[in-house]
């Protein structure tokens, strides 16, 4: 039964969100506060150093944490205000369940508990194990992304696990084991520093991982030159040295035309090639097999600029290439990830100072999360679930036979789709809120009320969990002990700075009682706290190319931070990978893949002329669950709107400010115009973070990547039209 | 080394509004951010600028003020306005050349950056200085900002013809002595347009 029990405007109007302003008591009463706590901040992949001001088992407010290396004090607004997210009115303080004409009401623990229980026993004697899947979320810490993990498959006994960072790094992830066998960036940020070309694809910087601007503008000090894929003049494409305004799901074209020009110009590093890496022939020749102008052609960026940028990519003593979701959002997402490694690969600049690769991981801990958990085909230590002796291995640290270990299972958007299709009938979700984040929310919404039953653990009531039978009232960020790990692959503590408000519980706290409820318990019971977790994490990991055996909480405070891999006790970590130029495939050497352009699942025609392309501005998280709800953040940016370049704004007689209709074959939205030239005049932009009928995810396609899962976020087509104001 | 300075380089600029929130943490002026993130031209750019008080040498908002209520420290910082003086006349928010104080309607006083003294008294950066992620924003020492940027910085301004030296510096590309803002030479956009259109 997960149908809205009440129209949703009661369930706004009841959960929010609500704009939380000021701390707790009001600014004008806010005292001292009697302990800071340094932690990080919870809203991207950066995990900035901040303390958190505490009184009386409150967060009050923050304070700069200066000595954290990563950030030294820097924040984005979203950093600044997190703490607001603390005693706001809409946090959720019981379990609930839900009740048909009424909403959610309170419940005890022991029937909220019970009921789900008993729901998920009864579908899976009925349907079968994995008729029940579980949706999780890479903002949980490694303990409960490890934690959920276990969970699902150990207690649950389901294969059908995925997570949220499915529509965040998967595309990278797949791409960086294909080339280096293993997934992390390539070093820590501290070699942008040192780099003398800095090539940025598909990456808003500025608004999505805003620290990384200094590190690049201290490069650009330091004489760097700066090169920006984007199909807008981003804040940081705005001054750089080359913008090239790539046509959306084009990346691969403009890549492999770059590749071209520094194979023609003799800008590759041959000895390097022969010595360390496999590929290359085929590689080399599928590129020079793609005529520049062809290259240009499908890129919509001009043949100078192509070979303006390789030749600056290909002279370059040392450089840094940074990629994100702009490249990786396709169903060629992989392949985009593989024609830039191509490109740092061609070039031997890896693995030493000033010589880097990285993708920027988007979410909290989506680098730790994606590691150790709640990936469909992975176990901890970044091992393969379908690998014999993985299975083997982490079968003996749980204390459980292998063949009792689910095998691979289905990503997000397939889960989705398998509960649409009627084959999962229930839903276990924790941090996760796929009617927003997921595209086609027509087609989520449809598929969750299909669901028989579906049990939701979060903070506050995210529009997902508006669908839930049962919402059992978890814990934040600053409630309890952990780890995370950036997305330079550096483990960090995160502290617990207050307990979790009235009645609700710690996430962990939840997932075992839960455990013990469904029999499970002996698999579960030593874990006694949130480092007891961690250390069998460490034992799960060692031996795998995540490699977090080293790494205690001890080490971690002393150390601000540890990289992973570090396989022993007295290691140092690992900082900066491939120094030793071994690569971690099974032949020891970096890989090269040819990359031939395909086009996208939509392509622009006649009834759907427009490209829409999606993203994020810096005041707001994902699908803003948390970030929607704090006052100062909404207020830089109350909601969604349409990028539209002029050109294509005058065609259809779209006025700046005015309200405009975007229609795609799944869906629409009405938003107001933004009339700028900043913006490449065939395509249109639209942030992503709002529900219901400001969800630029309507429109959105589910096409997905064949190896990555990842869905086309960045590419689908629409036609636009302008609104009249009713007079 | 030199006593450290304060700096403000709107190229760098990402417009995160970091500044303007981290301001309003301040317990001195509660919930209300004394920066001003201008929003250049949307339509044909990115581009954004911080506004924060410069510190005049010889405050235009004090001069004017009727009731002796803006008070520049011995070091030169500019002070919002007193509370038992200010007369919420708002004379200040027009004569700054920079657009610095607002009158505050709830307070019925004028509010305005007073470069975090109760930070940087104690030897902390200011707090938007702190925050900014770009350092678009950045509080060091002439030193620093020599060995570390590219741009030159200028703390003399022209306004119609008066000179105006400021606490606070502007970086400005490399050549630039002083920035002269001459309203019958400023550049608008439809004058360009203008242009465009007779040729
Ligand atoms: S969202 Fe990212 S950049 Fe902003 S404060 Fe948090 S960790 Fe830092
Ligand atoms: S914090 Fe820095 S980058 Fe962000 S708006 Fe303020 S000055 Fe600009």
């Amino acid at each position: 039964m997960a149908k809205l029990p009440v129209p949703v405007e009661k369930l706004t109007a009841q959960f929010g969100p609500t704009l939380n302003y000021s701390p707790v008591g009001g600014w004008q009463n806010r005292s001292e506060p009697e302990k800071l706590v340094k932690t990080h901040c919870c809203f991207c992949g950066q995990q900035c150093g901040i303390q958190l001001k505490v009184r009386g088992n409150r967060v009050i407010g923050f304070e700069p944490w200066e000595e954290f290396p990563f950030n030294r004090g820097k924040l984005c607004p979203k950093g600044v205000k997190r703490y607001l997210q603390d005693n706001h009115p809409d946090r959720l303080l019981a379990p609930m369940k839900r009740v048909e004409g009424t909403g959610f009401v309170p419940v005890s623990w022991d029937e909220a508990l019970d009921t789900t229980v008993r729901e998920l026993q009864r579908v899976q004697a009925q349907f079968g194990r994995d008729a029940v899947a579980m949706l999780s979320g890479v903002s949980l810490t490694n303990e409960k992304s490890y934690l959920v993990g276990k969970f699902a498959r150990v207690a649950l006994q389901t294969k059908e696990l995925d997570y949220n960072g499915r529509l965040c790094m998967v595309s990278a992830g797949t791409g960086n084991k294909k080339a280096f066998g293993i997934d992390r960036a390539a070093n820590s940020w501290a070699d942008i520093l040192e780099a003398k070309v800095i090539l940025c694809a598909g990456t808003n910087v500025a608004e999505c991982s805003p620290i990384t601007t200094d590190y690049i503008w201290r490069a650009r000090d330091r004489g760097a030159k700066l090169i920006m894929i984007d199909p807008r003049v981003t804040p940081m494409a705005r001054t750089c040295d080359l913008h090239l305004p790539v046509r959306p799901g084009a990346d691969s074209a403009l890549l492999v035309g770059m590749l071209r020009v520094m194979i023609e110009q003799n800008l590759v590093d041959l000895a390097f090639i022969d010595k360390y890496t496999s590929g290359w022939e085929e590689t080399r020749d599928s590129a020079l097999a793609m005529p520049l102008e062809e290259a240009s052609r499908i890129s919509g960026v001009r043949v100078e600029d192509i070979v303006k940028a390789a030749t600056m990519w290909g002279e370059a003593p040392t450089s840094f290439l940074l990629h994100a979701r702009g490249i990786e959002h396709h169903t060629k997402g992989v392949d985009n990830v593989l024609a830039c490694i191509n490109l740092v690969l061609a070039t031997g600049r890896l693995g030493r100072p000033g010589c880097g690769y990285a993708t920027i991981t988007g979410q909290g801990n989506g680098q730790g999360g994606r590691e150790h958990g709640h990936k469909c085909d992975q176990l901890p230590g970044n091992r393969d679930i379908e690998n014999p002796q993985h299975r083997e291995y982490i079968a003996h640290v749980w204390g459980i036979p292998e063949e009792e270990l689910p095998r691979k299972g289905h990503s997000a958007q397939e889960i989705m789709n398998l509960i649409h299709e009627g084959q999962i009938k229930a839903l276990v979700s924790i941090c996760f809120n796929p009617l927003v984040s997921l595209p086609d929310s027509n087609f989520t919404r449809e598929a969750l009320s299909r669901l028989e039953h579906y049990t939701a653990i979060d903070f506050f009531l995210n529009e997902t969990a508006h669908h839930a039978d049962i919402v059992l009232a978890g814990s934040l960020h600053e409630e309890e002990e952990g780890t995370s790990t950036s997305a330079e692959g550096r483990v960090i503590r995160i502290r617990k700075a207050v307990d979790p408000p009235g009645d609700a519980r710690t996430d962990t706290s939840i997932l075992l009682e839960m455990a013990r409820r469904l029999g499970r318990g002996k698999y579960f019971d030593h874990f006694t706290d949130s480092e007891a977790i961690f250390n069998e994490l460490r034992v799960a990991s060692k031996g795998g190319t995540a490699d977090y055996y080293g790494i205690t909480y001890e080490r971690i405070e002393n150390e601000m931070g540890v990289f992973w891999p570090c396989p022993e006790i007295g290691h140092p970590g690992t900082p900066r990978l491939f120094e030793t130029l071994k690569f971690h495939t099974p032949d020891g050497k970096a890989h090269f893949h040819p990359t031939p352009y395909r086009p996208s699942a939509e392509e622009p025609d006649e009834e759907y002329p427009v490209i829409l392309t999606t993203g994020r501005v810096v005041s707001q998280y994902l699908s803003g669950t948390q970030t929607r709800r704090i006052g100062g953040l909404v207020d830089m940016c109350p909601e969604p709107y349409v990028e539209i370049h002029p050109t294509l704004a005058q065609r259809y007689g779209i006025r700046d400010g005015a309200m405009m209709r975007v229609e795609s074959r799944r869906g629409a939205v009405v938003l107001k115009a933004k009339v700028v030239t900043t913006i490449r005049p065939d395509t249109i932009f639209i942030p992503y973070h709002w529900p219901g009928d400001l969800a630029a995810n309507n429109l959105t396609n589910r096409a997905l990547d064949p190896l990555s899962k990842i869905p086309e976020f960045k590419k689908s087509v629409v036609r636009i039209a302008p609104v009249e104001p009713a007079s | 080394m030199s006593e450290r300075q304060f700096y403000i380089d709107p190229s760098r600029c990402i417009g995160c509004n970091a500044c303007v929130a981290a301001c309003a943490e301040c317990d001195t002026h509660r919930g209300v951010s004394m920066i001003h993130l201008e929003t250049i031209q949307r339509g044909d750019s990115v581009q954004t600028a911080p506004v924060i008080c410069m510190h005049c040498d010889e405050p235009a908002c004090a001069a004017v003020c009727p009731a002796d209520a803006i008070k520049r420290t011995p070091d030169g910082v500019v002070q919002s306005s007193l509370k038992p003086r200010c007369i919420g006349c708002t004379n200040c928010v027009f004569a700054c050349p920079f657009g610095v104080p607002k009158y505050d309607a709830a307070i019925d006083q004028m509010m305005k950056c007073d470069m975090c003294y109760d930070r940087t008294s104690i030897g902390k950066k200011p707090m938007c200085a702190t925050v900014c992620p770009s350092r678009a924003l950045m509080y060091g020492t002439p030193e620093e900002i020599a060995a570390q940027r590219h741009g030159t910085p200028i703390n003399e301004f022209i306004f119609g013809g008066r000179t105006i030296r400021t606490k606070v510096n502007l970086m400005v590309p490399q050549g630039t002595k002083r920035l002269e803002v001459n309203p019958g030479t400023m550049i608008r956009k439809s004058d360009l347009l203008n242009q465009a259109r007779v040729r």
